[in-house]
């Protein structure tokens, strides 16, 4: 429970932020979050901005997840 | 037009001076031509081929204007797609007006130019008309009907009746999926959202003509309007009685919509078109199909989205980027947001 | 779309795959406890990826499957109230009450909105003075602070015709109540977005007091992959704890500001769980200063508790101890487009999920 959304934050004003996702534009409320600014990703989820994307923690599980594939053999099959 | 009249009265309706003025000056002026001005009760039409494509479609869409049209164009494109779809070269519409008392006259005109201009588009004849107007409240701001005749030659008489479906053979759409469903929703919904997503509410004759004239392989044509794709193709398996598998990997979606799709959580199958058609022929003939579709100005997107199948019969199957499978249904209610 | 397409990955999905089935030796059953999960398992395929001594099992993640009939019937009788608009999330609009629904209830001509955002509300309610707009609240973690901060919201600006009527709940009690119950895990792919509210010290009870791993998962199948991966090692290794797979939005000490939110407008109380009977301390009540938002106490309605219906085993597919297909009624008189039990009509309950993807 569940529904949300990574979306890049545009700009914000006050508790609100305009949100994209591809080229959907949203002005999500920043009620639950401070300190969001101008390309920061947010989860959107009903309208509101829940979390921010950790950029390094998002690099680093996807270079645990390369290591797991680089050892696999049959990852060069496919 | 009357400058006097702003809005739709009662009288515009009752057959008198009033409603006269309102088809000469709006009716006839955008719809004109020889038949029509005749003003006849009915159309007598010259036909060249011996049997007739006859097709009706009612319009009640809310809101009337969305990105990329409004009911108007909608009127045209529903029944002349109706018609191209069956084998057809529409030739031939009429078109009645259900308005409510109130009614915008300067919405009207806009609606009714929309309305004449692809009736050009796709070279087809506005030739008998209907004007009502019910009490405030008794419909919702205007209904449209028309109804189409087409010319339908006999070798393409069978493309509405899907004989000779095999297993190996195509399923082939002209372009991305979703985005008339996903307009009209942005533009009826208060949900707030941006997007650059219009309908790709569009006459598909001229190029459903090309191919039927270039090809002889359509086993099946059929446009995914209500319902989307889904219900289209799952209408289709239980006809056949052999499988469909989609492949999701194939499916031209646009970023706006898939974006929507995500947020909202809805399955684009499931999102109506007013621009598609789905054609089935065999995995031969589909080469060249593709490539009178890609050359056209409606089908640049074209590509090969699923397979008639003998596994499961009867059921429509996608098959997912990341290897799974899952039962894909017609739909069942409107697709709503979700939270969860 | 960045940060979900590389989560999609095949190759990665494969790759994990492959160590979950190198590493898997003992016969485990792993619960998922959100409906966004029981999704995403049958969207992706991910059953045929995982070796069959790894049984996955669904819990009760939904907040709509496990809303009450009872619920549901106080927001139709909401809704016959002169001048009431009930303004509600889509999920509900379907899901049957003990005689009717919202969506049938629209219908006769009672005035319902769907919104996406519970701030929508508000604005209704502002340009509709003197009607009481009701919004029947459900969700879990993720969802309940939007709904506080509304209510925070409503009281700065004077509004005084929004109405909650809550059905919020909070997942830690029922995730226990499971394993008191004897239901048998192993352990717990935990929910990702409302840890992300609610942060990781909730589990750590299921993990130290009852020898459960617990992984904070995310929703792509990668994420799901990593974390049945993840619980394996635990398992396997024999120490289970808490982990975070979901590390790019996870934070052990969660949304502070969410956290508050929640503190600030709501307590705990018994709640009724559809199919699981009452637990405790496992809903949300709008405290007493809030009072003026609560529709329980601004439009007390009295409602009948209604009977289960007949056949229904939502409840023992909601502990995870049926599965649909032992449900007589599933795909007979229970489908989708005509629902029996909240199962079938949450579009991420188990047994609509069942019907759509494994029927």
């Amino acid at each position: 429970m569940c529904l949300a959304i990574p979306a890049k934050v545009i700009s914000v004003d006050g508790s609100n932020a305009m949100v994209s996702i591809e080229d959907v534009e949203y002005k999500a409320s920043l009620l639950m979050l401070d300190d969001v600014r101008p390309g920061d990703f947010v989860m959107l989820h009903a309208g509101f901005a829940i979390e921010k994307v950790d950029p390094e923690e998002a690099a680093e599980t996807l270079r645990l997840l390369n290591e797991i594939a680089d050892s696999s053999p049959d990852s060069l099959i496919l | 037009m009357n400058p006097r009249e702003d809005k739709i009265l009662m009288s515009h309706g009752n057959g008198g001076r009033m409603m006269h003025d309102l088809i000469g000056h709006l009716f006839l002026k955008h719809f004109g031509n020889k038949i029509l001005e005749e003003q006849t009760d009915a159309a007598i039409l010259p036909v060249d081929t011996p049997e007739v494509a006859f097709t009706t479609d009612s319009f009640v869409i809310d809101p009337l204007f969305f990105p990329g049209g409004n009911i108007g164009k909608l009127a045209v494109c529903g029944t002349v797609n109706d018609l191209a779809v069956s084998g057809a070269e529409p030739r031939y519409i009429s078109v009645s007006f259900i308005l409510e008392e109130g009614f915008s006259m300067q919405e009207l005109e806009v609606i009714v130019k929309s309305l004449a201009e692809e009736a050009r588009h796709a070279k087809v004849t506005i030739v008998t008309g209907d004007t009502k107007v019910v009490n405030r409240g008794k419909c919702d701001k205007l209904f449209i009907n028309t109804a189409g005749i087409g010319m339908v030659r006999k070798k393409d008489q069978m493309v509405g009746k899907a004989r000779n479906i095999h297993p190996g053979d195509v399923i082939i759409i002209n372009g991305t999926i979703g985005d008339h469903g996903m307009a009209v929703m942005n533009a009826r919904e208060s949900f707030n959202f941006k997007s650059p997503v219009i309908s790709d509410c569009a006459s598909l004759n001229h190029m459903i003509r090309e191919i039927l004239d270039r090809s002889s392989g359509v086993k099946f044509m059929r446009d995914p309007t209500r319902g989307g794709v889904a219900t289209v193709l799952n209408e289709l398996a239980a006809k056949i009685g052999h499988g469909i598998e989609i492949n999701e990997q194939a499916l031209p979606i646009s970023k706006g919509v898939s974006a929507m799709c995500e947020i909202l959580g809805f399955d684009t199958l499931h999102i109506a078109n007013e621009g598609k058609v789905i054609v089935v022929a065999s995995e031969q003939e589909s080469k060249l199909i593709l490539e009178i579709m890609r050359n056209h100005p409606l089908g640049k997107q074209s590509a090969v989205i699923a397979h008639i199948v003998s596994d499961h019969p009867g059921r429509v199957v996608l098959k997912t980027g990341t290897g799974g499978k899952r039962i894909i249904d017609s739909l069942t209610g409107d697709p709503l947001p979700r939270i969860c | 779309m960045r940060y979900v397409d590389e989560y999609r990955n095949r190759e990665l999905i494969l790759a994990l795959s492959e160590e979950v089935k190198k590493i898997s030796k003992k016969e485990i059953t792993l619960m998922e406890v959100c409906g966004g999960h029981t999704m995403a398992i049958h969207r992706f395929g991910l059953h045929s990826l995982l070796p069959s001594n790894i049984r996955l099992l669904s819990g009760p993640g939904c907040p709509v499957c496990v809303s009450s009939q009872h619920f549901l019937d106080t927001a139709i009788a909401y809704s016959k109230i002169s001048g009431a608009i009930i303004t509600t999330y889509g999920d509900l609009i379907r899901v049957p009450g003990s005689v009717s629904s919202l969506e049938k209830e629209k219908a006769k001509g009672a005035d319902i909105r769907i919104l996406y955002s519970v701030l929508e509300a508000l604005e209704i309610a502002k340009n509709n003075p003197g009607r009481p707009v009701f919004f029947p609240g459900i969700g879990f973690e993720t969802t309940a602070p939007a709904t506080a901060a509304a209510i925070v919201q409503a009281k700065k600006e004077n509004i005084v015709n929004f109405f909650v009527l809550s059905a919020h709940k909070i997942m830690p009690p029922v995730m226990k109540a499971l394993v008191d119950e004897g239901v048998k895990i192993n352990g717990f792919i935990a929910p990702g977005h409302v840890s992300a509210i609610t942060g990781t010290a909730i589990y750590n009870e299921l993990a130290a007091g009852y020898g459960l791993g617990v992984v904070v998962t995310g929703f792509e199948p990668v994420d799901m992959m990593q974390a049945i991966l993840m619980l394996v090692r635990q398992i396997e290794s024999g120490t289970p704890k808490v982990e975070i797979q979901y590390r790019r939005i996870v934070h052990p000490e969660g949304n502070r500001i969410a956290q508050a939110l929640l503190i600030e407008v709501f307590n705990h109380k018994d709640d009724r769980w559809r199919g699981l009977g009452i637990i405790r301390e496992s809903g949300l009540k709008i405290r007493k200063n809030f009072a003026g938002f609560d529709a329980e106490v601004k439009y007390p309605v009295s409602v009948p508790e209604p009977p289960d219906p007949k056949g229904c085993i939502c409840g023992l597919i909601l502990r995870g101890l049926k599965k649909p297909g032992d449900c007589r009624l599933f795909a007979t008189t229970c489908t989708p487009s005509d629902p029996v039990g909240a199962c079938m009509v949450s579009g991420e309950g188990t047994c609509a999920t069942y019907y759509k993807y494994r029927r």
